[in-house]
């Protein structure tokens, strides 16, 4: 199934809302990195239309509010590109963005890959790939269980798929009927050495969800317009009795040319050049 | 579950084996009646439910009983993913699959979290038998107690398990269960209260102090009594919870003793000999230290009574080996 809902005239404000928001996400995203010297920028940029469509046109949340138990849920499994989401939640005054300015530095809370004990709004701490969509079913089974109607998003990366835990996951998830959760798979066909149907295929992806027993959707992960119905559709769709995964098809490095041909801009920095040009070519893109 | 007709029930393999097993029982029972209490308890299992008890629970709780298959890292995730919910999950499995294969999501989701997630290894040892090396567990302790932030308890015997259970249910932060096959002599009287960190003083000694966990506590206290009718003066600790380690009790063994002995169904590295011979010597006390236990090897296979026997963990076991520690060290 993919999203054919167009977006309705009195959400085009909010389309170039969240459209702004995910080129924000990119320029802290570089400011951060800058901090630390080295992180991931390219895995952030792929999904930075996905987190801004998530926090600012479908989650329910309470400003200021993290610990809200009725907030929808979200677990970032890929959580290596922790940095695109921190100014996010800055946003919604779960902290204040000013302790941002201190990214990785010695005693700080945020760091590469997110740490839920020490950052207001991380719903659950990441980095060690493959455990998130767990942690997610844990998190859906105990709001089904305590008769809360909060949604759990689950944001994976394709190279991610490749762990083993992330099919007992799915199969878990569908045997418990779990509709109130919802995975995002970034396919931005890459990991660290190179690209997915080289290192581990995983094709065909969404018949093997289909064949786990989810409800499946396919969607252009930087399509903001595609995305908002798609993924308020299912979080309004309360009488689902299956986890829903969307195939989010995305750019690896998306808003930085030399990112988006050149795979290697996983992990890496950006020396004072380099920096200029992405800049300039993400405020020009604003 | 039935027994088809024709057959004989006590042939009925899982089922005999819970019904011999009062240790495994009393994990299912002492769970739902934590559950009746109004305690946010759920418990879940990867296919053991038989082996483990748990059955149990799932027959009076239906509604807080959740089945993994044979999931185990997604299980001890999913746990945690629970517990940020405000309930208290408890979940089982062999303690090899526990604390071995889903070491790194205990660490990572459970412990670093420091989400209240109850780990529950059991079969933990050789308790498993002639089944082999893959269902045994001698590392557990080692791998767990080097894990920050989790509390790791090996509780003596049933009544012991059900009051480290209870203990446990407002205890910040996670626990790992050390438990065996359910099977463990009696040591404690039913209704026992236990304190998470507190060992258990059954005995202080001048010439020696047995420092037992889990299943060792019992013949322990069968050695001391034997040593002290022939006139040694033995002292017995139970540490049932091998982190954090009792550091009050074993210095204070340590310095009435002339010779303390660790007793552990577990690899002598690592685990209660580990902890005791590092508080110890950090301590500078002058004490001979002797660890029983595994030593550093794969135990063989065969009856769990004839391990214990081979390895001297059973009670004429540790007690030759407490005498030639006696013998050895003088008096």
């Amino acid at each position: 199934m993919t999203a054919q809902t167009p977006a309705g005239p009195a959400d085009r404000e909010l389309i170039e809302h969240i459209e702004e928001r995910a080129q924000f996400a990119r320029l802290e995203t570089v400011r951060l990195i800058s901090i630390a010297k080295t992180g991931h920028y390219a895995s952030g940029f792929s999904c930075a239309e996905i987190l801004a469509t998530l926090y600012y046109g479908v989650m329910r949340l309470r400003r200021g509010e993290p610990d809200w138990p009725d907030r929808d849920r979200f677990l970032f499994g890929k959580g290596h590109a922790a940095a695109t989401l921190y100014p996010l939640l800055a946003d919604w005054d779960f902290f204040d963005a000013a302790e941002l300015d201190e990214y990785t530095r010695l005693g700080n809370a945020f760091g590469d890959h997110p740490d839920m004990t020490r950052i207001p709004g991380i719903d659950f701490s990441s980095g060690s790939l493959g455990h998130a969509l767990s942690t997610g079913t844990g998190m859906a089974l105990g709001g089904r269980l305590q008769g809360r109607p909060y949604t759990t998003f689950v944001l994976l990366g394709d190279g991610e798929l490749h762990e083993g835990q992330i099919w007992e996951a799915a199969l878990g998830a569908a045997h418990h009927g779990l509709g109130r959760l919802v995975a995002i798979v970034d396919r931005n066909d890459h990991s660290l050495d190179g690209r997915i149907d080289g290192v581990t295929g995983i094709e065909p992806l969404l018949d093997k969800w289909r064949a786990f027993g989810w409800q499946t959707h396919e969607v252009d992960g930087h399509d903001v317009s595609a995305l908002l119905p798609l993924l308020r559709s299912l979080a309004e769709d309360t009488g689902r009795d299956r986890p829903a995964v969307v195939v989010a098809n995305t750019v690896k490095g998306k808003g930085i040319s030399y990112m988006e041909s050149e795979f290697g801009w996983h992990l890496g920095w950006l020396a004072e050049r380099d920096e200029a040009n992405a800049l300039a070519e993400l405020r020009g893109a604003r | 579950m039935s027994v088809a007709p024709g057959l004989q029930p006590e042939s009925w393999h899982l089922l005999s084996l819970l019904e011999q097993a009062p240790g495994l029982q009393a994990l299912g029972d002492t769970l739902a009646d934590l559950a009746d209490e109004g305690h946010p308890v759920v418990v879940g299992t990867a296919d053991l439910k038989y082996s483990n008890g748990l059955v149990r629970f799932q027959d009076r709780h239906p509604d807080k009983y959740l089945q993994f298959g044979i999931s185990e890292q997604h299980m001890v995730s999913t746990a945690a993913g629970l517990a940020t919910t405000g309930l208290r999950p408890y979940v089982a499995t062999f303690a090899s699959f526990m604390a071995l294969l889903a070491c790194e999501q205990i660490r990572t989701d459970v412990a670093y979290t420091r989400q209240p997630v109850r780990l529950i290894g059991h079969h933990a040892g050789i308790t498993l038998g002639f089944y082999g090396t893959s269902h045994h567990a001698t590392e557990d302790l080692a791998i767990t107690r080097s894990i920050a932030g989790l509390t790791v308890i090996a509780p003596a015997d049933t009544a012991a398990l059900a009051a480290a259970l209870r203990a446990s249910v407002d205890h910040p932060g996670p626990i790992y269960f050390r438990i065996g096959r359910g099977r463990d002599p009696d040591v404690y009287p039913a209704g026992t209260t236990l304190e998470i960190g507190k060992a258990v003083e059954h005995r202080t000694g001048s010439d020696l102090t047995l420092i037992a966990t889990g299943s060792m506590v019992h013949p322990a206290l069968g050695v001391a009594a034997a040593l002290t009718a022939d006139g040694y003066d033995v002292g017995v600790l139970d540490m049932h919870t091998v982190k954090p380690l009792d550091e009050d009790a074993v210095l204070k063994a340590a310095r009435r003793s002339r010779l303390l002995m660790t007793v552990e169904e577990h690899n002598v590295l690592g685990g209660l000999g580990g902890a005791v011979a590092e508080l110890i010597s950090e301590h500078g006390v002058p004490v001979r230290l002797h660890r029983h236990g595994i030593r550093d090897q794969y135990s063989l296979i065969g009856p769990p009574t004839h391990l214990y026997r081979h390895y001297r963990l059973d009670a004429a076991g540790v007690e030759a080996e407490a005498r030639d520690l006696l013998r050895t060290q003088g008096r």
